[in-house]
Formats: C-alpha cells, sequence, structure tokens
C-alpha cells in the first residue's frame, strides 16, 4: 500500500516537473526569434473566428437565463430595476470569463490536443524536428500565443451578446425599456469591472492551450491515446479555470480591484 | 563521416542499446539488419536526436553531438534527411507543401525557386505532377516516394531510411530501393538503412551490421553476411529471399 502511495506520488511529481519544465522551454523561446507570425495569424483566424458562432450562442442564452433568474428574484423586492446593473456585473467579472473558457477549453483546447497528439502518434513531430524545425516554436508557442490575445476578444463579444440577451428579457419578460436598461449596465460598470473581466481571460487563454499543448505532445499509444489526451486536457484545463479564477479574484480583492 | 560510439539506451528499465558503436563513412550506404523491436531505428532517431542516448558518444563531421541542445541540432540537421517508416506525411499539407517545407522554413529562395525545385524532388521519385494531391489520397509507395522528395529537398549529406519497403507490393519496394541506390550514386548521399526485410537489404547495402539483443552481432559485406555460421544470420537469410542483384 505504502509502495502505491509512493509511486502515485512520485508519478504526480514528476509529471509536474515534467508540466514546468516544458513550459518553461516554450517561454524561453518567447524572448527570441523567429515568431511565425503568419502561423499565429492562421491561428487566430482558426481559435478565434471559428469559436465564435459557440461563443455567441453560450453567451446570449447564459445572458438571458441570468436576466430571467435576477429578475424573478428581484421582483419579489420590487428592484427589478437593477436587474440590467447586476446581469452585466455578473457576466462581465465572472460568468463570461469562466463560461467562454469553459466552452474554449472543449473546442480549442481538445481540437489542439487531437492534432498535435495525432500527429506525435504519427511521427509527424519527430519528422518536423527531422526537417531542423523546432515543434515548441512552430506549433505550440503560435498556438499560446494566439489563444491568448483571441480568448479576452472573445469574452468581450461574449459580454455584450450575454447583456443583450439579458436586454431581451428585461424588455419582454420585466417590462423594462431598452434605454432604461442600457443605462443601467452603463452605469454599473467600472473600470476594475472591465480590468478584472479581461485579465482572467487572458490568463485563461494561456493556460488551455498550454495544457492542450502539452498533452498533445506527449501522447502516446496511438489513436486510443489521443482520446485520453483529449480527455486530460480537458478536465484539466477545466479544473485549472475553477482554480486560476478563485486565485485571481482574490489576488484582485486584495488589489482592491 | 558519422561515428556511433558505445551507445547505451533502456526504455522504462528495458536496455534496448548495449554499447553499439558503428561508423557511417562518406559515400557508402550500410544497412542495419535485426528483428523488429531490437532498437534498429532507436539507432536512427538517437543519431538525429530525436531520442537521447543514457550513455555514448556521437560525433558527426567530427563534431561531438553528444550534449547539443535541440538548437544547436538544427544545423546538424539541416544535412541530414530521414524517410520514417510510416512516411510522417504533415496531413494537412498536399504533396507540394510537404516536399516545400524545408524550402520554405530554411532558405529565401522565391516562389518559382521553390516551385521549380519542388518538382525536381517530384520528378526525382516519379512522381511528377502529384503537387496538389493530398496524403490522404496516396499509396503506401507514393507517400514513401513524397517523403523522400520532401527529406532530400536541401540536399543532404546523410539519408536515413526506417524500414524503407515494409508493407508494400514487391514491385514498388524494388521502386524505394532503386531511388536509395540512385541518390548515392548521383547525389553522393551516405545512407544507413535500417530493415528486417533481407532481400531488399541486399539491393541497397554496401555494408551490413547485424543486431541481436541490442548489441552489434556481426559488421561485413553481403559475401560475409551470406558465409557467416553464425545460426542467428543464417536463420535471419533463410527467412528472407536472398537476392544479388543490384540495380
Amino acid at each position: 500500500m505504502n509502495k502505491y502511495i509512493n509511486n502515485k506520488i512520485s508519478g504526480a511529481l514528476s509529471e509536474t516537473y515534467r508540466f514546468f519544465a516544458f513550459h518553461w522551454e516554450v517561454l524561453r523561446r518567447l524572448f527570441r526569434p523567429p515568431y511565425y507570425g503568419k502561423t499565429i495569424w492562421e491561428q487566430m483566424d482558426r481559435i478565434g473566428v471559428d469559436s465564435l458562432s459557440i461563443v455567441i450562442l453560450v453567451a446570449f442564452f447564459t445572458g438571458f437565463v441570468l436576466a430571467f433568474q435576477i429578475g424573478y428574484a428581484m421582483m419579489r423586492f420590487g428592484a427589478k430595476i437593477y436587474v440590467g446593473g447586476i446581469v452585466a456585473v455578473s457576466l462581465v467579472r465572472e460568468l463570461g470569463p469562466v463560461l467562454i473558457s469553459m466552452v474554449f477549453a472543449g473546442r480549442v483546447g481538445a481540437g489542439i490536443t487531437a492534432e498535435l497528439g495525432a500527429m506525435q502518434v504519427s511521427e509527424q513531430i519527430d519528422a518536423m524536428r527531422a526537417l531542423a524545425t523546432d515543434p515548441l516554436r512552430k506549433l505550440v508557442l503560435t498556438r499560446i500565443v494566439a489563444s491568448t490575445l483571441m480568448l479576452p476578444v472573445l469574452v468581450v463579444i461574449g459580454d455584450l451578446i450575454g447583456i443583450l440577451g439579458g436586454m431581451l428579457v428585461g424588455v419582454m419578460n420585466l417590462g423594462l425599456t431598452a434605454s432604461f436598461y442600457k443605462s443601467s449596465v452603463i452605469n454599473s460598470l467600472v473600470f476594475n469591472d472591465l480590468f478584472s473581466g479581461l485579465i482572467k481571460p487572458l490568463v485563461f487563454g494561456a493556460m488551455i492551450s498550454g495544457v492542450a499543448c502539452y498533452y498533445g505532445l506527449n501522447t502516446k499509444g496511438g489513436t486510443k491515446g489521443v482520446g485520453e489526451a483529449v480527455t486530460r486536457t480537458v478536465v484539466v484545463s477545466s479544473v485549472l479555470i475553477f482554480l486560476l479564477d478563485a486565485v485571481i479574484t482574490k489576488l484582485l480583492f486584495l488589489l482592491g480591484i | 563521416m558519422i561515428e556511433l560510439i558505445d551507445i547505451h539506451k533502456s526504455f522504462e528499465g528495458k536496455q534496448v542499446l548495449k554499447g553499439v558503436s558503428l561508423a557511417l563513412h562518406d559515400g557508402e550506404t550500410i544497412v542495419i539488419l535485426g528483428r523488429s523491436g531490437c532498437g534498429k531505428s532507436v539507432m536512427l532517431k538517437i543519431i538525429l536526436r530525436l531520442l537521447k542516448q543514457d550513455q555514448g558518444t556521437i560525433l558527426i563531421d567530427s563534431q561531438d553531438t553528444t550534449n547539443y541542445r535541440e538548437e544547436q541540432m538544427m544545423p546538424v540537421r539541416k544535412r541530414m534527411g530521414m524517410l520514417f517508416q510510416g512516411a510522417a506525411l504533415f496531413d494537412s499539407f498536399n504533396v507540394g507543401e510537404n516536399v516545400a517545407y524545408a524550402l520554405r522554413e530554411h532558405t529565401s529562395f522565391s516562389e518559382d525557386r521553390i516551385r521549380s525545385k519542388v518538382a525536381e524532388c517530384l520528378e526525382f521519385v516519379e512522381l511528377s505532377g502529384t503537387e496538389q494531391l493530398m496524403p490522404s489520397e496516396l499509396s503506401g509507395g507514393m507517400k514513401k516516394r513524397v517523403a523522400l522528395a520532401r527529406a532530400m529537398a536541401l540536399d543532404p549529406v546523410y539519408m536515413f531510411y526506417d524500414e524503407p519497403t515494409t508493407g508494400l507490393d514487391p514491385l514498388t519496394s524494388r521502386k524505394i530501393n532503386q531511388l536509395i541506390r540512385k541518390l548515392q550514386t548521383e547525389r553522393k548521399v551516405s545512407s544507413i538503412v535500417v530493415t528486417h526485410e533481407i532481400a531488399n537489404a541486399f539491393q541497397v547495402a554496401d555494408r551490413f551490421v547485424v543486431i541481436k539483443d541490442g548489441e552489434i552481432l556481426l559488421t561485413g559485406s553481403a559475401s560475409e553476411i551470406k558465409g557467416s555460421q553464425l545460426k542467428f544470420v543464417q536463420d535471419f537469410i533463410k527467412g528472407g529471399v536472398i537476392s544479388d542483384g543490384r540495380q
């Protein structure tokens, strides 16, 4: 039993070491050319633009349901006029970054792992290295940069769509006017909300793509291994989103943001 | 010239190479023979540093690459080409883009010059006009030939072939062997061919290295191999069809 526990602990420690060593190697490359600008641009298109439809869908219904629930609760206290503000602050500070990052982990993170994993098991990564190309630079760094830049953009778009979804409920079900809802949103949001809502997806974007690339490039065991790597990416990314969300939220509160 | 000196390699406690030493001289083709899983492919990957040996020294053109980092290996790899067992073509690129890959990465050639170099490489492997095909549209033999064209695009000094004819029909195997020979004679490329197919080995080899249980059992010419009294070598030869004829 002791041996089993020791093996588990040493396995987890060496995995953690490999995970950070991998990211250290990627980070080292951030400060030295070449940068593969064209590939980063292509990845931004694949990662960002192609995710837009699912982000819009999720954000719209989140705002829609949120406004319903808040409106229902607020009506009991005669405070439905605050619905716009509460929806906006909830979405911008918390729900937008977390929910859209979860969708991003499922769509983009899983996609990156599947792609790199398939390349790994079919020796395409080795072929790339044999052709004197650095996969960490060409495949990993480009995807991390593209994800880090695009997730905040997606979250901003998602926040706006979510607020619009909430407005629909406010106007159609709660008897608010569109201009009242709009002014409630604008008056409620402050710079700190926007800062908090942007710093989180920036961190999540880097984390999700880093995790995805790590598991993709460490895929072993054929197509079964690819499936396992994808599952690991989604699970680890999802857990880390909540963990980092708690850490960032606490830090921002400590900093008064 | 490439020299491997006392190379050891193990995977998860299982020792695959136990002190292998060998030299590839300029312009020669060595065939490494051995059973599947005996560490032949590992040797190629160690030379290219796709894998790192546990112990031992590697000299490439008198340069000690033993402790080279990934970025230090890049200029060394530009002088080498590798044909992978499964071809390992980039499946999101078409044939032309696959062959052009190294040219786009490492040269400042114009697009016209790249196109003409790609056409030249594809003509060498007798696949002219296939630039627009995707890897999924190619047969096994065509994939290997495209991979060969891709590997030779930067005019390497050394070529490594990992099971180049495995899984191919005899006619396609013969074609691949001819191409390996053609690269050696026309372009003076030094090569290591890893295979367990004895008939194909005799078609391309200048020298044989037989590996058993992670150690070199025998090194010699075709006649020395055929004349060997070692049971493993004899069993190996009897297991395949011997052909002396070089093409």
